[in-house]
């Protein structure tokens, strides 16, 4: 069972929400997606690590085969090269590892070549296999990471637990494209209800089943609940704006494991999703 | 000689454009015959790699001399390839520019900025 706990923006809670759900299950897999700066190792504090470099395949030329023709040139549309006197340039960080280039290229002068962009750690944590990817600084996507770490993580018998990349560019869709349901984590202010209601129109988009946490909840009204209210959106838990909460989190405490009030908190929203998601299988299989 | 300039406007007494990758025109001043000739930059609307299809425009161009008030790094690269030399604009207006360009009053440039890609799109 993969589940996945993503938000239109950064400082949500969705390293929270996930790190706590894979700390309070018995034992399950947490994965860090957010490649561009992973924090969940930084609660778990994982040992025995093993490391895999990650490579994509970028073009290489032979310029005693390239005849100028600037077919790849055109066709980038990273805009990855350029033809200056005579020669082929190509921007490695520019490039997106699409192989567009060499399919076209009608010399065969351009062929693929391996180049690292970051790498993904495997440890343990108590209870939690705890997955991070890393992204090298300048490169220009994560997908190849994030692939990596889903395709690392199959047990479908374990209770998975995928922390997304903020927003909902395509290193998000990459991150639910094989879950099984989305936790989506919220904000009480407008600007997070607009944020909210970029995610959960993407997830419409992939027919996944979702539901809402509301963070940092206070007294008044909240603007999130609101539009869960009037979107028909399930409401998952309620996590309040708690100094207790703050200190812990600050000091990369995993709450569930200081706090007997989070742990029964957080039990508590897991068994409400494990029965949104046999649930969904169940109304799946009926139609 | 050929001078390119990144410019907001297709007028001689535009403003020099702040960014060169994104400019919605390409002045190219030829000093020999004095004409303007303005190139649409179809580099503005790319998702990424701007200045590098800007430079490529600017090479093709045959332009040997480019007065910006700054350049990213990958642009730079196409441009010093082509040995293109790059000067630094001081003033707003493109034809002063020019005019201080030939009285040889414009420092070269050789700062190159990393860009301003990678933003997340949170």
């Amino acid at each position: 069972m993969r589940i996945a706990v993503l938000s239109g923006k950064g400082g949500t809670g969705k390293t929270l929400i996930s790190v706590n759900l894979a700390a309070v299950a018995k034992t399950s897999i947490y994965i860090d997606c957010d490649v561009e700066e992973p924090n969940g190792h930084l609660f778990f504090k994982p040992g025995n690590i093993q490391e895999e470099e990650v490579s994509v395949l970028i073009p290489k030329v032979d310029e005693k085969l390239c005849s100028g023709c600037r077919k790849c040139v055109d066709f980038c549309k990273f805009n990855a090269l350029a033809y200056i006197k005579d020669k082929l340039i190509i921007f490695e960080e520019v490039c997106h590892s699409c192989g567009g280039c060499i399919m076209l290229c009608p010399k065969k002068a351009l062929t693929e070549k391996e180049k690292v962009i970051g790498k993904v750690q495997k440890g343990t944590s108590d209870n939690v296999t705890v997955n991070t990817g890393i992204l090298n600084t300048g490169e220009a996507s994560g997908i190849h990471i994030i692939k990596k770490l889903l395709n690392n993580n199959t047990e479908i018998d374990k209770q998975t637990f995928i922390d997304c990349p903020p927003g909902s560019a395509c290193i998000v869709m990459e991150s639910i494209k094989d879950a099984d349901y989305c936790v989506l984590a919220a904000e009480p202010t407008m600007f997070g209800v607009h944020n909210l209601n970029m995610v959960y129109e993407l997830v419409r988009l992939f027919k996944k089943p979702l539901g809402v946490v509301l963070n940092k909840c206070l007294e008044e009204e909240n603007p999130a609940e609101k539009f869960c209210f009037e979107k028909n959106i399930k409401v998952l838990s309620r996590i309040p704006f708690d100094n207790e909460l703050g200190i812990l989190n600050s000091n990369a405490e995993i709450a569930v494991r200081k706090s007997e009030k989070y742990r029964a908190m957080f039990s508590s929203l897991l068994a409400t999703v494990i029965k949104e998601v046999h649930h969904e299988t169940a109304s799946d299989s009926q139609r | 000689m050929k001078i390119a300039i990144p410019v907001d406007e297709k007028s001689l007494q535009s403003n020099v454009c702040v960014s060169f990758g994104r400019t919605p025109y390409f002045l190219i001043y030829d000093t020999d015959t004095k004409k303007s000739v303005f190139v649409d930059n179809g580099a503005a609307v790319s998702t990424g790699g701007a200045g590098i299809k800007a430079a490529q425009m600017i090479v093709d161009s045959k332009a040997s001399i480019l007065l910006t008030p700054r350049l990213g790094e990958n642009a730079a690269e196409v441009i010093k390839a082509a040995e293109i030399k790059i000067y630094k604009t001081t003033t707003a207006a493109a034809q002063d520019n020019i005019e201080a360009f030939i009285a040889g009053k414009l420092p070269l440039l050789n700062e190159f900025h990393a860009g301003f890609h990678g933003q997340r799109g949170n």
